[in-house]
């Protein structure tokens, strides 16, 4: 091993070089911002200059080609650099306003990308890595969202809810995806199927350990050691698969998908919050997953209908009641929206405030 | 290769894909149709889309994780094997390298041209900007070219992200590089941050994984405070800067009810009132949540003395539940050089307590959640502050170290202890 070795240890990429010099001049100097149009923000710097930021929704997972295309619409219009938002969004900046619309015209003729996911908008789909990836999933997440994402274009490209709605899907119940105003999630409905031949690739003790309802115990079977699964206790959260690929989780006849709602990072308002079931038992359908995407054409537009401006889905949900929720959207409540896990009592109604 | 595969071995590494055709269609930009022009370029991609197409005919999956580390680095690479190496050669190695991307993922286009050339030089060249951990995520290379890459990417200025039980790649919003609420500098707090523990990035050595997300305001953009273990969120010490003339224009232009609807009514500490044009605030009981500044960015802005608020434990689900971030420092400045150092102070001193008694695969939300916030923060040096928590307990079963300790260690002092001893006649002696 003579071979001389990269140095280690560098950390990221120093970000001073790599802004915009409309952001590098009026960097920690600006005075406010505004949206000119759905897509399109002007941030104004103290000393009078602006930036207009022209976001357009990507697909995440992208070919060298596009990346190419993405750098010469850069080089073109915005000095050769760009930005990409947390949500997977491309943001060009240019610092005049006549140059907005011929970088729109770029964008759309040779990336085919909207523009949009400002405001009150639907932004793009934070997602997993699904199928063409991950080792554990047991639904796709680039096509989930492509297929939703066509469905949801239009308020992607307009600022018409109360408030902006962010999406997420997950392709396992690990949920990667995390909260969101909606998320979609894949459940699973049996306990693991055991590959006794294959138990010595797994830490035992660690798969054992890893159960949150106890449900896993040292067995010796055909006289190797391995695990068995007390059926009544486990709840099919996969936490033992994660740990151990011979505790398989998954069943492509049985997974089904639910949506969650009501989740939200920001502390405006009412602070945070978790997202909480709404719609569970959609089947797993690709190529386009047709039964998702109307459940949630259905709560978005609800929300839409019903939400007072600033709302997001949560807090919509919050002030009219779940009683509520469920009429509007037509969904059923069901004995299983009802929470059972630790702490459960806190989420029931513990007065006699109800809507008749 | 090709021509000892030929025939037969050649038609299944032909695109196949009559189910994810169906996701050319559809006005939203289609990964499907960019990689099915990129496998022309690169014949793995065809066999990566057929293997996809097989996921969705039988709702299956075919990566098994496995291994591979990059000399001196003990994660960065996510390594995944085929099951479907026999149909689909090239993907008998197909792994994804986590690369670090710059802080607030602004890029020169230079940059984004060297890491997509190197990528696509060395494997399928598929990019992912950015994943769901913060990181560039490169698709697509077999062992020999992971090492390859990596040695190239880090000759080039790149370095590679965390994964496992480590602190994994810092995220930040745009921060003052392009916004006017951000009430301290997020890229550079990611930067310091990310380089000051890059031991800690490369080489797993925590009970579980560590995830820091870095916002500029309380509307927190970069999704930390239930998308990881410790959000530092920017906030300000004294009143927010109001411009009446501005809120003036503001009633001009939407009309006074516009102000009551969407913001005085909206404030959560009710905090806020009018009185004729003008905006009179409580300063005292405004909590900083950003909303009426968001209604109103050019009237109001954050106050001058600026810093930041530091949370801890939000993680998902597996295993005892969501659980959400909770403030553990209400306020400290994050702009000098010493700033810093308390911040790493601090960070070193949670690290240390919670991989000194965290059980193995235990998240510090479920740390803090099984050994008590109390305990919790008296391990790692901080005094009790009200604002830690949204109400005092409802349980009147305490331990009071204050009222108890003297009588069981004296109890404990006597010979034999209290509890062992015979009990004592109670009838009195004539």
């Amino acid at each position: 091993m003579t071979e001389k070795l990269a140095p280690r240890d560098q950390g990221v990429p120093d970000h001073r070089a790599l802004l915009h010099p409309g952001m590098a001049r009026n960097y920690g100097k600006w005075d406010y911002h505004e949206r000119i149009r759905p897509g399109v923000l002007r941030y104004v710097a103290e000393g009078g200059e602006s930036l207009y930021v022209v976001r357009a929704g990507s697909p995440r997972t992208m070919s060298p080609e596009v990346v190419e295309k993405i750098c010469s619409i850069a080089d073109r219009f915005c000095q050769g650099f760009l930005r990409f938002s947390m949500r997977t969004n491309v943001e060009f900046m240019v610092e005049k306003a006549e140059e907005v619309e011929p970088l729109i015209a770029a964008i759309k003729t040779e990336l085919g990308f909207p523009i949009g996911g400002t405001g009150p908008s639907i932004s793009n789909i934070s997602h997993t890595q699904g199928w063409l990836h991950c080792n554990l999933p047991g639904t796709d997440a680039a096509g989930t969202v492509k297929a939703l994402m066509d469905d949801l274009i239009a308020d992607f490209e307009n600022e018409r809810f109360p408030n902006r709605v962010k999406i997420t899907t997950s392709c396992c119940q690990i949920n990667c995806g995390r909260h969101a105003d909606i998320g979609v999630i894949v459940q699973h409905h049996h306990p693991p199927r055991i590959s006794h031949n294959n138990m010595q690739i797994c830490d035992l003790p660690k798969v054992v350990a890893i159960c949150p309802t106890a449900a896993i115990r040292p067995k010796v079977v055909n006289g190797t050691p391995s695990v068995e699964v007390v059926e009544e206790k486990c709840m099919y959260c996969g936490a033992c698969h994660g740990q151990c690929p011979s505790m398989e989780i998954r069943d492509a006849d049985t997974d089904t998908l639910s949506i969650w709602v009501g989740g939200k990072g920001s502390n405006a308002r009412g602070g945070p919050s978790l997202m909480k079931l709404a719609v569970w038992g959609l089947p797993n359908n690709p190529p386009r997953w047709p039964e998702v995407s109307d459940a949630v054409r259905r709560i978005l537009e609800a929300y839409r209908e019903g939400a007072k401006d600033w709302e997001r889905v949560g807090e919509w949900i919050e002030r009219i009641g779940w009683q509520r929720f469920f009429e509007k959207t037509g969904f059923p409540f069901t004995k299983y929206h009802i929470e059972d896990a630790p702490g459960a009592m806190w989420t029931y109604n513990r007065s006699t405030q109800v809507r008749i | 290769m090709a021509e000892k595969n030929g025939g037969q071995e050649s038609e299944k590494t032909q695109l196949h894909t009559p189910l994810l055709d169906e996701l050319d269609k559809g006005p939203w930009p289609s990964f499907v149709t960019d990689l099915k022009s990129w496998s022309k370029e690169k014949p793995v991609v065809a066999q990566l889309l057929n293997q996809l197409e097989d996921s969705y005919e039988t709702r299956w999956n075919y990566w098994t994780g496995t291994v591979l580390n990059i000399t001196g680095y003990g994660g960065g690479v996510i390594a995944r094997l085929s099951d479907k190496a026999d149909e689909y050669p090239d993907l008998a190695e197909f792994h994804t390298i986590r690369i670090l991307p710059p802080a607030g993922f602004v890029y020169s286009t230079q940059r984004l041209r060297n890491l997509a050339d190197i990528c696509k030089r060395h494997g399928a060249g598929i990019l992912q900007l950015h994943g769901l951990t913060g990181d560039i995520l490169a698709l697509g290379f077999s062992n020999e070219d992971t090492r390859a890459a990596c040695e190239e990417l880090m000759a080039n200025g790149w370095d590679l992200g965390g994964s496992g039980a480590a602190l994994r790649s810092l995220q930040c919003c745009v921060g003052q590089a392009r916004c006017e609420m951000a009430c301290f500098d997020t890229m550079k707090t990611t930067q310091y941050l990310t380089n000051h523990y890059i031991s800690f990035v490369h080489r797993p050595e925590f009970m579980y994984k560590f995830k820091i997300k870095v916002s500029g305001c309380g509307n927190d953009c970069a999704n930390a405070m239930i998308g990881s273990d410790m959000p530092i969120i920017g906030t300000w010490k004294g009143p927010m800067q109001i411009d009446q003339e501005k809120v003036a224009e503001f009633i001009d232009q939407k009309g006074v009810e516009h102000l009551i609807d969407n913001v005085i009514t909206r404030c959560p500490t009710r905090c806020i009132s009018l009185k004729g044009k003008e905006l009179v605030v409580d300063h005292e009981n405004c909590v900083r949540c950003m909303h009426c500044l968001n209604v109103m960015p050019k009237a109001l802005k954050p106050g001058k003395e600026k810093g930041v608020t530091i949370c801890l434990g939000a993680k998902r689900t597996l295993k005892i539940g969501d659980t959400m971030s909770s403030v553990i420092v209400p306020f400290m400045p994050l702009e000098t050089e010493e700033d810093f150092k308390n911040l790493t102070d601090l960070i070193d001193r949670i690290w240390e307590f919670w991989n000194d008694h965290a059980m193995d695969h235990e998240r510090i939300g479920e740390f803090i959640a099984r050994v008590g916030l109390g305990t919790f923060i008296e391990g790692i040096g901080l005094e009790p502050d009200a604002r830690m928590v949204s109400q005092t307990r409802t349980s009147p079963f305490i331990k009071f170290e204050e009222l108890a300790p003297g009588r069981l260690e004296g109890e404990r002092a006597q010979e034999p202890v209290v509890w062992n001893r015979e009990p004592e006649s109670t009838e009195s002696s004539p």
